[in-house]
């Protein structure tokens, strides 16, 4: 196993009491996976993402832990998350078009992160990242120029080219997308799996609103509603048998595969999802689902319906038996240990 | 590097323009005053205004002289004369009340009508774009190169007298290009945002658009330009009154300087005289300016202290 | 780059068309004759008094159709010849203002740069530690907010009234005549220092706040987070940070230096300063209005040359600037 999160909660200090905007979360990403995490635009999905990072002060871990590579992530410890940043685990921000800093050349920029990471051959990593940038079709020329001299497309290229420049681990790539238009679009989402099959990263997840074009690059794909996952699966499975009823919504609500859709807020259902501040118990989908009856009142668990198929539903879990369990049981943890360091 | 000029760096982060925080997450208004409450360079700051405020309105009426009664020239504070008496036997405490208003009246009537020429300008040219953009942009390139006060001390060398209505509506004019600037680089990438598409796309005219979606989210931003223009604007009357250069026939705190200066005040050490005004008009000035940066941190959540 | 750059001498053109023709027009638009007015001052008997008059008012080219006069403006500029002052009659006005230029320069130069140099320094440094923020800010709000004319007395009075340690007015000490001597040079730099410090700490206080402001929503704003984000140390994010918000200040510090050529009237007056500030100011006394036209014209001129060179010592310095200029969304 790449990453192991288990029972996550991430929270934002506020002054109407802690948000709870990732809300024990757990899921695995196995080594070469690339995994899409989807869902409406503040349901939590950046929250994971810069969790697994960088914390700012306003956030806090509320409980659960992730494991890289069978190590645990010193989450909440700035200093000993710093070394592993870019090196085992990095990200392309949401805000990959206002990310590179304005008064320096790309070139310099880099050479000063390789430096905060006490990086001694560094001619080896310039030789590697020319390689990189030629892969991706970008003159090496680039590296003398200064962000707001680049398109948005090539910000962004050179964003994921620095980020994933020490092969880390995991990549975090949060919304690489939106801001493109869709040529552009298919060519970023192209070199996150160029990258992968290279070896620069071991495995990914790709922070989308847009699940069309997750169809088109992630192995399997999260939903995630109201700071809870809710449904994962292969790609073929979420996108042809949807499980969950919000899954359901969503694709439902995709005009064709490939063409790309803006806002996925669900047309075909009334209603908006809960406040995080005081979010309702049981399960949060309950008041915009058709389906929804008394059990629906309890939380339901994130539960393996099939192999490599979690599902937070009761109505899913009874009619595909009694036999859903619960993911990610102590076990797995000591399992994920024995893995650690492969394909690295 | 004087007030005004800090409203100018053309790319400076804008001071007050808050992250816009997703619908779902903007701050409500009772957030705004529960920060404000708690924050406690606003406080400070507008405690202290409030009291200078409430002694420029009740003051000539609290002062037990006029500005035109005589008594000892040139004495110094006592029990009568709090503030001692200027070189023609005027009480100073009596003209440093009458001066304290007449400053707040002279910046208020140049924020507001910098404020107003600049939102109007700054609205269009970054609503419309192109020509008028264009033209917009040239006008305030010449007008911050063309040194106010030496227009000032032109053109009022041609005027015999000058009211105080001149004074504040001669300094909006030279200062509106900050507003305009400011206001024209939040309208340009206001525009673009989802919100104002919405709008468009709903069929609403442009100027509904501007005034009920773009203004309410620059209100606060706009609220820190204008109040950063109102102590500028006091401190431009300053100097002008200092030069002679102010309303004719009218008491201010400039004016009380330019009087001690020109009357040896120095020499003769009557410090009662000039010191006064000055500090007067600082603690104005400085009061707004720490109100501001306390309202900057109310506003933009980034910059409050957790 | 060319667009740029002829967009910005467009502005100058323009700045500098409406800058002569106000300058122009400003002693044509007042009721009556600046000669006559001028003339009735003295006793003249009326012969001596019809002759002085047609002479002057050809010196003046206050003569002839008003295109002809405004003509013949353009042509005496674009000669550089601006007449003589009345007020200092028959001095020329170019001299007036060459003598009065490096007061000016060398008061306003020194005090923008220094204070900008130490402010950005305090700002900086206001910005990484709290402590210091917690002195620093107060006090860079006060002097902020301090008027010139306030800080114009006390400082003489404290230094040079109460204490003695400076002069308290002029340009040098009146005892003494213009010479290249030691002691003459002595006596220019003690009456040079307290408006010096004056200007100085006036301009001290904004830099240091606005540095401050600038480091603290940089050290926020996305590139810093995300050089956090890659684990870059924080003393790399804090050099970011402090490059990203010079660049700010350095187009602030471009604008004063600008206007450097205007004097500053203020100062220049308070410690009765010969530059040309007190020069303007002594022209109005006098209604020597062909002065003040030729002092308001120079400002223009030495106003649009300052903002050309600064703007192509910019683009050299930095591409960005280009931009920002343009006042694109940056
Ligand atoms: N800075 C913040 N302060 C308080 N709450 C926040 C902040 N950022 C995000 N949140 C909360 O976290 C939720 C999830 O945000 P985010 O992870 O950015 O969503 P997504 O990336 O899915 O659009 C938001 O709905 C909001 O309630
Ligand atoms: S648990 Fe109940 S409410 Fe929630 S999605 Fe399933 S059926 Fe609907
Ligand atoms: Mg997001």
């Amino acid at each position: 196993m790449s990453l192991t999160v288990e029972n996550l909660s991430v929270a934002y200090r506020s002054r109407r009491g802690d948000i709870t905007a990732v809300d024990s979360v757990s899921f695995r990403l196995a080594d070469g996976e690339i995994m899409g995490l989807a869902g409406e635009s503040g349901s939590g999905k950046s929250t994971i993402g810069n969790a697994l990072i960088y914390m700012d002060p306003r956030m806090k871990l509320a409980g659960g832990k992730a494991l890289l590579d069978g190590k645990e992530l010193p989450l909440s410890d700035n200093d000993a998350m710093r070394k592993l940043r870019m090196t085992e685990v990095s990200l392309v921000p949401q805000y990959a078009m206002s990310a590179l800093p304005p008064t320096r050349r790309i070139g310099k920029i880099i050479a000063d992160l390789l430096k905060s990471h006490g990086i001694k051959d560094r001619d080896e990593v310039l030789s590697e990242l020319l390689r990189r940038l030629e892969l991706i079709g970008l003159k090496d020329e680039i590296l003398r120029r200064y962000a707001f001299e680049l398109s948005g497309g090539m910000r962004q290229r050179v964003t994921i080219i620095m980020s994933s420049l020490l092969n880390p681990s995991l990549l975090i790539a949060d919304e690489v997308t939106s801001a493109l238009d869709v040529s552009t679009q298919r060519a970023v989402g192209e070199m996150l799996i160029e990258f992968r099959d290279r070896g620069y990263i071991k495995s990914a997840i790709a922070i989308t609103h847009d699940l069309s074009i997750l169809a088109q690059i992630a192995d399997s794909i999260t939903i995630m509603y109201a700071g809870r996952l809710a449904e994962k699966a292969s790609t073929a499975a979420i996108t042809e048998a949807p499980l969950h009823p919000y899954t359901q919504a969503l694709i439902a609500s995709l005009p064709e595969v490939g063409v790309r859709h803006e806002d996925t807020t669900l047309t075909g259902i009334p209603g908006r999802p809960p406040s995080l501040v005081n979010p309702p118990s049981g399960c949060r989908f309950r008041e915009r689902c058709p389906f929804a009856f008394e059990k629906c009142t309890e939380t339901p668990p994130f539960a393996e319906i099939r192999p490599g198929h979690q599902v937070a539903c009761w109505k899913v879990s009874q009619e595909h038996g009694g036999g859903a369990r619960v993911t990610v049981p102590a076990g797995a943890i000591a399992d994920s240990a024995s893995t650690k360091g492969t394909g690295k | 590097m004087s007030l005004a000029d800090t409203l100018q760096e053309p790319g400076a982060p804008v001071p007050g323009a808050p992250a816009r925080p997703a619908a779902a997450l903007r701050p409500r208004r009772n957030d705004f005053l529960y920060y404000g409450l708690r924050n406690k360079k606003l406080v400070f700051g507008l405690g202290l205004e409030i009291l200078l405020v409430i002694l420029a309105i009740i003051g000539p009426s609290i002062s037990p002289h006029n500005t035109t009664d005589y008594f000892k020239l040139n004495a110094s504070p006592t029990g009568a004369n709090w503030l001692g008496t200027d070189f023609q036997g005027h009480d100073v405490f009596a003209q440093l009340v009458n001066g304290l208003r007449e400053s707040y009246l002279v910046g208020a009537l140049g924020a507001v009508s910098a404020a107003i020429v600049g939102m109007v300008l700054g609205f269009i040219a970054g609503w419309r774009g192109g020509i008028l953009d264009e033209i917009l942009q040239l006008l305030t390139n010449v007008i911050v190169m063309i040194p106010s006060l030496v227009l000032l001390v032109v053109v009022g060398a041609y005027l015999n007298t000058r009211s105080v209505l001149f004074e504040g509506v001669f300094i909006g004019l030279t200062t509106w290009p900050w507003v305009a600037r400011a206001v024209r680089a939040q309208t340009f990438s206001l525009r673009s945002r989802e919100f104002v598409d919405l709008a468009r796309l709903s069929g609403k005219r442009p100027t509904s658009i501007v005034i009920r979606d773009i203004a309410p989210n620059m209100a606060s931003y706009l609220f820190l330009v204008v109040i950063l223009l109102f102590g500028s604007s006091m401190l431009l009357a300053a100097s002008y009154d200092f030069l002679g250069l102010g309303p004719s026939g009218v008491v201010s705190l400039g004016g009380m300087m330019q009087n001690a200066n020109l009357n040896s005040a120095l020499f003769f050490k009557e410090w009662w005289w000039f010191f006064p005004p000055g500090l007067v008009l600082t603690a104005m000035v400085a009061s707004l300016l720490v109100a501001n940066v306390g309202l900057d941190e109310v506003f933009n959540p980034k910059l409050r202290e957790s | 780059m060319r667009r740029f750059l002829s967009r910005k001498l467009i502005t100058y053109l323009i700045a500098f068309v409406i800058g002569v023709t106000v300058d122009w027009g400003i002693p044509r638009l007042i009721p009556g004759d600046p000669v006559q007015a001028y003339l009735s001052q003295f006793r003249l008997q009326p012969a001596g008094y019809d002759a002085l008059y047609k002479t002057m008012s050809e010196a003046f080219g206050t003569n002839g159709s008003a295109w002809d006069q405004y003509m013949h403006y353009w042509q005496s500029i674009l000669t550089w010849n601006m007449g003589v002052s009345i007020g200092n009659f028959p001095a020329r006005v170019t001299t007036l203002i060459g003598q009065a230029l490096p007061y000016t320069l060398a008061l306003l130069i020194p005090a923008i740069v220094l204070s900008y140099i130490l402010g950005n320094r305090l700002g900086a440094a206001a910005a990484r530690r709290k402590g210091l923020d917690n002195s620093v800010l107060p006090l860079g709000y006060v002097f902020q907010a301090m008027p010139y004319p306030w800080l114009a007395l006390i400082i003489p009075y404290l230094l040079a009234v109460v204490w003695h340690v400076f002069p308290l007015s002029g340009g040098y000490s009146n005892s003494l005549l213009p010479t290249w001597s030691w002691t003459f040079i002595g006596s220019l730099l003690t009456h040079w220092f307290l408006p010096f410090l004056t200007v100085f700490l006036v301009s001290l206080g904004g830099w240091a706040i606005g540095m401050r402001n600038l480091v603290i929503y940089e050290l926020e704003n996305d590139s810093s987070r995300y050089l956090r984000a890659l684990g870059a140390r924080e003393r790399v994010i804090r050099r970011y940070a402090y490059r990203n918000a010079s660049l700010p200040q350095l187009s602030g510090l471009a604008l004063q230096l600008g206007v450097v050529v205007g004097g500053n009237i203020v100062t220049e007056i308070a410690f009765q300063y010969p530059g040309l500030g007190k020069l303007l100011y002594t022209a109005i006394g006098n209604k020597d209005y062909f002065l003040l036209q030729g002092i308001f014209i120079f400002i223009i001129i030495g106003v649009l040359i300052a903002n050309f060179v600064i703007d192509l010592v910019f683009i050299s310095i930095d591409p960005r600037t280009r931009l920002s200029m343009q006042g694109a969304p940056a």
